[in-house]
């Protein structure tokens, strides 16, 4: 694979043509080519965006709400900072096109409470794009009307969950909530609201100025178009990718000069490890989850370490509210560190991926669902280099 | 919204109406589903995961109290993969939960014990908690071990759904998550009312009453002491309960063969206390009335609150004290019959009321605190020593080796043990307005309530709020000034009811003349003392028991108890008079929005 830089979102774009193009579609047919591009949520679990446009546009309401999750906290991932630093206004413009798609006249950036450094740009962008009418009343001389706040998150990961993002943002505390209803019918003040990640909204302008057939040349057919990817680890060029999704972890590694990795965290915290005999595999919706983050471990790398700092940051992290989330994890760190000390025998190694099972089981929301995939994956891949110290 | 949808449950076929839980749906279909976050009276909160069952088409389990059907589905509840969950969650817990069974008082009545039962549960899965991480929090009322804190956070659903007084919270994450007061400050020093909801719905012993059971039982034993209990009419409606009788079951009689065992001295029946208050309270709503009515005194305020229930007068200091002067005078019945006791009785028995120790049966947790306020001793000594709840005195008559069901049937003493059906309805929420009603009305017309059979069916039942008219012609001569007026009365329990008619008198869209709030839900019967567990339908059936008993008694009317007015005649002169004015009225304290004092 050759070294394609400027793909989608580091291509051309001419700030405004998106937005302009879709109020001369209407409503109907930017959410009918955002479903038929295939688009899938970038924040990690890959609901197709046109479809939660559709929910919702359907719903019969006096306000509806779009929220941009900027709340970017999953260990390893820095690709939505980038975008909202050196593309906010594309950022802007993909939130008003799906406002103008569901009929929302108000949108959020829901910004991690550590990005506050980036509230005054934001706020910047906000005000530029308003005096080029392509935000506030009558965007475009049109009907349309659309403002964009800035909302600040305090530091918890579990806010990068919709609901508990959406509780946060009511004023509660950030934990997640029952489904159904969805927020595509209960969302932000109890109305219906979408909520996008970063970088998904900011495909939307290309999708809407050149199609979606434009749009599914990138990618494979059941994840289609590209994806940014935060490489870190030991590789020679660590930063930012737009990648094809359905790269092979080797083909990926070449590009970021990561030869000879030991493993590879696919997805962050709450992703895969990937150890060499599956290099071949492909990250993308269908294989390998494409949550972002790829970190890359290399031959000195001690993995229980690596495992160790996941799961303490799960511990801290959990809201604390289900059983299997907050006790589970707490219980996977105790025996990571049972494990250092030799203590744990391989009987009770199987009692904890057992719990593993039942915490992607029967946890409440995504964290506690995803949290053991990294002791999982790591405990089959390295077994013997973690039981045998 | 009466759609119908077809659920298949295990091999069982039903339909369900649309919005119906998975839960609700296993009920219907007899099926039994454990659930230990869950609680009938809350909002639901699916976070104990001890219900999940495998719904066809999803993914991850589902918890089955908060999934709401909206389609045709296939449920399981009981597969290899359900009871793994299940199973592993509640071992989870276990291991997280410090505690001794047989060093707990709800050992027998706790629903970990229970399912860790169930599930033949005999080992730790995980290492457990060996020591205690946490200080136990004690007030006079309430006791929080958080050592015992599963984290299911009913009781912070109780505090802030339910009651909204919102002294309990969420603090931190993950596994430090801890059930915090506001600053982490003692449960004493918050806006902890004492209603002690959380403890009837807690389902482990992390919050309890603080048991005085020692204390007293040294008082019996002590032969220099003169021990008196007086009791009230909900425990005996409900620690049945605690001995094997359905919900339901009324065991009075019973009862005061078994206090008379356990070694009391007297027993008294806190009803007669309750026609006192009626007597005093309802003097003082003619009064007002009149003052406002006539006289036009602005300084006098109506609507007037009835200040029965400790929990919500220690609510109204905290969260409405500027509504304080709204709020009647009078003390409880508890305290008003402590004060006669030690006055009163003491001299007309001949014993030292420095010897005489006062015990108040009650289905509050409150009144632990009410007895122990620094103004409650008018009668120079403390008026009520203990306040005990319907479930400690069922510990102690337990430990006293006593089978209530084999009791005879026995009377209360005499004087001071005669109760109106007015005074047993103050158990119910609606009894009190009832019975200042059926008094009122009579004492201003000379005729009595124009309802049948003495029932005043528009302040009855468990509505959270209701109100009722009573317009008042041709009265006695004294009363002409209330001629035509039509007396407006609301009632309220649950402290979140109280604050929904708080925040509409203050906006002006509500006028009555008199307002009955009980902090509890359901009234004294459905108190934080009543034994666990509790559900609309045991309130139901207590409500039942109290009604029905007011209806076999011959006396139904506080102002015709004779022991009363041979009270007024030989002691007290008239209701308001000088020595009612010193023993059984009382003023209040302006309290904080967050603390006991200050802010």
């Amino acid at each position: 694979m050759k070294n394609e830089k400027k793909k989608i979102l580091f291509g051309e774009f001419v700030t405004g043509a998106g937005l302009v193009r879709a109020l001369e579609m209407g409503p109907g047919k930017v959410v009918a080519e955002v479903k038929a591009s295939n688009l899938k949520g970038r924040g990690g679990a890959g609901f197709p965006t046109g479809l939660k446009w559709e929910l919702t546009a359907k719903q019969e309401s006096d306000e509806k709400f779009i929220i941009c999750n900027a709340d970017e906290g999953e260990p390893g991932t820095f690709k939505d900072r980038l975008l909202l630093m050196e593309q906010a206004e594309k950022v802007l413009e993909g939130m008003a096109i799906a406002g103008f798609a569901i009929g929302a006249r108000q949108g959020f950036i829901y910004l991690r409470g550590e990005y506050v450094y980036l509230k005054k740009s934001l706020e910047d962008a906000i005000a530029s794009m308003i005096n080029r009418r392509f935000l506030g009343q009558n965007i475009n001389k049109t009907d349309f009307s659309f403002e964009v706040e800035v909302r600040l998150g305090a530091g918890a990961y579990v806010c990068g969950e919709e609901f508990a993002l959406i509780s946060s943002m009511n004023g509660y505390r950030g934990e997640p909530r029952n489904k159904p209803p969805y927020p595509s019918e209960v969302g932000f003040r109890d109305k219906p609201t979408v909520v996008n990640n970063v970088e998904t909204l900011c495909y939307v302008p290309y999708i809407v100025t050149k199609g979606a057939e434009w749009f599914k040349e990138h990618g494979t057919q059941a994840s289609t178009g590209t994806k940014l990817f935060s490489v870190s680890g030991d590789v020679k060029h660590p930063g930012v990718y737009e990648l094809e999704l359905g790269i092979t972890v080797n083909q990926l590694l070449a590009e970021v000069g990561g030869e000879g990795a030991k493993s590879v965290q696919v997805g962050g915290a709450s992703g895969l490890n990937v150890a060499e005999k599956d290099f071949d595999k492909s990250i993308c919706f269908e294989g390998l989850p494409p949550g972002g983050s790829i970190m890359v471990f290399n031959h000195q790398r001690d993995m229980l370490h690596v495992l160790k700092n996941f799961m303490e940051f799960f511990v801290e992290e959990s809201c604390g509210q289900c059983t299997p989330c907050r006790e589970g994890n707490y219980r996977l760190l105790e025996g990571v560190r049972m494990l250092e000390k030799g203590e744990c025998s391989v009987r009770y190694l199987k009692e904890l991926e057992a719990l593993c099972d039942v915490m992607k089981d029967s946890s409440k929301c995504g964290l506690g669902q995803t949290a053991p995939n990294a002791f999982l994956s790591i405990v089959e891949n390295f077994k013997t280099e973690i039981l045998y110290r | 919204m009466s759609e119908k949808i077809p659920v298949q449950i295990d091999d069982i076929t039903c339909e369900v109406e649309r919005g119906t839980t998975i839960l609700q749906a296993c009920k219907c279909a007899g099926l039994r589903v454990p659930t230990l976050c869950h609680h009938p009276d809350l909002e639901v909160a699916g976070i104990c995961r001890i219900c999940v069952v495998e719904v066809e088409g999803m993914s991850g389990l589902q918890a089955a109290c908060a999934y709401p059907i909206r389609q045709p589905i296939k449920v399981r509840t009981n597969s290899p993969r359900v009871r793994r969950a299940r199973r592993v969650n509640l071992d989870l817990i276990l291991s997280e939960h410090y505690g001794d069974c047989y060093t707990c008082v709800r050992n027998g009545t706790c629903e970990l014990q229970e399912l860790a039962r169930e599930y033949g549960v005999d080992r730790y899965r995980y290492p457990s908690t060996t020591t205690p991480k946490f200080k136990i929090d004690r007030s006079t009322a309430i006791v929080r071990d958080q050592n015992k804190c599963i984290s299911c956070k009913r009781c912070i659903r109780t505090c802030i759904d339910l009651q909204q007084v919102s002294a309990l919270e969420t603090a931190n994450r993950g596994h430090n998550v801890l059930i915090q007061t506001a600053f982490d400050k003692p449960i004493s020093d918050v806006v902890c009312i004492n209603c002690g909801q959380c403890i009837n719905r807690c389902p482990t012993g992390a919050l309890r009453s603080n048991m005085p059971n020692e204390l007293l039982w040294h008082a019996i034993d002590d032969p220099e002491k003169h021990v008196i209990i007086q009791t009230a009419p909900s425990p005996r409606a409900a620690i049945g309960e605690e001995f094997g009788y359905e919900p339901g079951t009324s065991v009075t009689k019973k009862l005061n063969a078994a206090l008379r065992r356990l070694g009391f001295d007297n027993v008294f029946d806190t009803n007669f206390a309750a026609d006192l208050t009626i007597m005093e309270e309802g003097t003082e709503l003619l009064t007002r009335l009149k003052k406002v009515l006539v006289d036009g005194d602005s300084s006098v305020k109506v609507p007037m609150f009835t200040s029965c229930s400790p929990g919500w007068v220690k609510y109204i200091e905290h969260y409405y004290p500027e509504y304080l002067d709204h709020l009647s005078s009078c003390k409880s019945p508890q305290q008003m019959f402590g004060a006669i006791l030690k006055t009163y009785y003491a001299k007309k028995v001949g014993i030292d009321p420095e010897k005489m120790v006062v015990v108040a049966l009650m289905p509050c947790v409150a009144k632990k605190f009410e007895c122990n306020r620094p103004e409650m001793s008018d009668s120079g000594h403390k008026d009520v020593d203990f306040g005990l709840t319907t479930r400690e005195m069922a510990v102690m008559i337990k430990e006293a080796g006593i089978h209530l069901k084999d009791m005879p049937d026995e009377d209360f003493d005499h004087p001071l043990g005669l109760g109106s059906g007015a005074g047993l309805i103050f158990g119910a929420t609606g009894g009190v307005m009832e019975a200042a009603i059926r008094s009122v009305y009579e004492i201003v017309t000379g005729r009595p309530v124009p309802f049948k059979g003495l029932d005043v069916m528009p302040v009855r039942g468990m509505e959270g709020i209701r109100d009722a008219t009573l317009t008042i012609e041709n009265p006695l001569p004294e009363y002409q000034w209330l001629d035509g007026v039509t007396l407006k009365v609301a009632v309220a329990h649950g402290t979140a009811n109280a604050r929904i008619l708080m925040e509409k008198l203050k906006a002006g869209k509500l006028a009555y003349h008199f307002i009955e709030v009980m902090a509890c839900p359901g009234g004294c019967l459905g108190g934080g003392g009543q034994p666990i567990p509790t559900s609309p339908e045991i309130r139901a059936a207590r409500a039942r028991a109290i009604y029905s008993e007011d209806h076999q008694l011959v006396l139904r009317k506080s102002h015709e108890n004779p022991e009363i007015n041979q009270l007024y005649a030989e002691f007290l002169g008239e209701p308001l008079g000088h020595l009612s004015h010193k023993l059984l009225h009382t003023h209040y304290t302006p309290r904080g929005r967050f603390f006991l004092e200050g802010l």
